[in-house]
């Protein structure tokens, strides 16, 4: 955990911690802070600053029954929470609740590559990839913004070398390749706010049946 | 830890509320935080009815999950930030907020009165960093963390300065990473 080097950037922390990201990025984002400290410290400053603007902002005066009522609640029973889901093996809480807690449902794209889709909308979508080791992502560019964070294994790509926990962000200039390392299978949670293009003919056409 | 010396007030009450169940200083709690969270809300754009309904949520959240709170990682105001964005987002999404997994301290834990008091020096900092932006700057936080700005506008926003936000409070930061860290391996 302590060897993570590519973080959130920090408008997209920001976003989070107002709670304005798509609920495919959040997720992402929530299970990177689920596996490093330097973005939960992060986290908590952005919630600091935002208190403070609650603090400062200006108050506007009650009706005259608010307090009273809220009071006469106290001892009310509280309201039952369901248990976040927790971390099992390599998939922390978030990526866990995504699953509802059942395994991942892995369905080939060829050539070894799988993906488990979690979330998908007009919102966009989220997946995981499983990578057989040295093997290459399918080359892709994407319309929007593209999150990837690995859960297990190593992925590199023109633009740096990733590993468990670290989380790359690409934006709709950057094609790349990422190709996953030697050891064990990339396990990767990937996140996109709009459908992946292809650029070999044959993914392209397998587009609609595998929703990629 | 619990004499309450030095400590702002809202961490007093807020501790007290945590540790001894004391309605009086919930009561305390409520007089400072719930006009402002009327406020806040209101901002948002809610009506005065629906704010209320939101104040009156997140205040019995503040009651019932005072259990959660820390002061070593949190500081009362934006423990309260974080309920009441949950709270509004529930209202207008479909599904719920996906929140990172918490943080679990050893149950014999000492909270670190230096580390408590440090943080709230630093939310002090922030503070008056704030107040010192200009006018516009300032609107774009507030609106920022209101919830106003999608994560495309806040990238958009070169003059947003998080920079500054994030500058205020680094040696809290770097504290806070130190104590994560340490909690995460042991
Ligand atoms: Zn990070």
């Amino acid at each position: 955990m302590s060897d993570i080097t590519h973080h959130i950037p920090e408008p997209m922390l920001a976003a989070y911690a107002a709670g304005t990201l798509p609920p495919v990025f959040e997720t992402v984002v929530a299970t990177h802070v689920s596996m490093c400290a330097t973005c939960r410290a992060g986290m908590q400053a952005h919630e600091m600053a935002g208190g403070a603007v609650l603090e400062e902002g200006g108050a506007v005066d009650l009706s005259d029954a608010l307090k009273a009522d809220v009071l006469a609640l106290l001892d009310a029973p509280a309201p039952e929470d369901l248990p976040a889901p927790k971390r099992k093996g390599i998939y922390p809480g978030p990526v866990m609740a995504a699953l509802k807690s059942r395994e991942p449902r892995w369905k080939s794209l060829g050539m070894g590559v799988r993906q488990s889709i979690l979330m998908d909308g007009p919102d966009g979508s989220l997946r995981l990839l499983y990578i057989p080791p040295g093997r290459a992502v399918p080359d892709h560019g994407h319309n929007g913004i593209e999150m990837t964070l690995v859960l297990q294994g190593s992925f590199s790509d023109e633009t740096g070398a990733f590993g468990v926990g670290d989380l790359e962000v690409a934006d709709e200039e950057l094609d790349h390749t990422p190709v996953a390392g030697e050891g064990l299978p990339c396990i990767c949670l990937a996140a996109t706010d709009a459908p992946l293009r292809f650029h070999s003919v044959l993914p392209r056409l397998l587009q609609p049946l595998f929703r990629i | 830890m619990t004499d309450g010396q030095d400590m702002t007030d809202q961490t007093a009450w807020m501790l007290a509320v945590r540790d001894a169940r004391d309605k009086a200083a919930f009561a305390r709690l409520f007089d400072y935080y719930a006009p402002r969270l009327k406020g806040f809300v209101m901002r948002g754009g809610m009506d005065a009815a629906l704010a209320e309904e939101i104040v009156q949520d997140v205040m019995l959240t503040v009651w019932h999950k005072a259990a959660q709170f820390d002061p070593e990682r949190a500081q009362v105001s934006g423990w309260i930030y974080q309920i009441t964005r949950n709270r509004q987002i529930d209202t207008i999404r479909r599904t719920g907020r996906t929140m990172p997994e918490e943080l679990k301290h050893e149950d014999d834990h000492e909270p670190d009165a230096g580390q408590v008091l440090a943080m709230e020096q630093e939310a002090g900092k922030l503070k008056q960093a704030l107040s010192r932006l200009k006018p516009e700057q300032r609107a774009m936080i507030e609106k920022a963390y209101l919830g106003d700005l999608t994560h495309q506008e806040i990238r958009d926003q070169t003059g947003l300065p998080l920079g500054t936000i994030k500058s205020r409070i680094r040696l809290g930061l770097d504290r806070l990473r130190h104590e994560l860290k340490e909690l995460r391996e042991p």
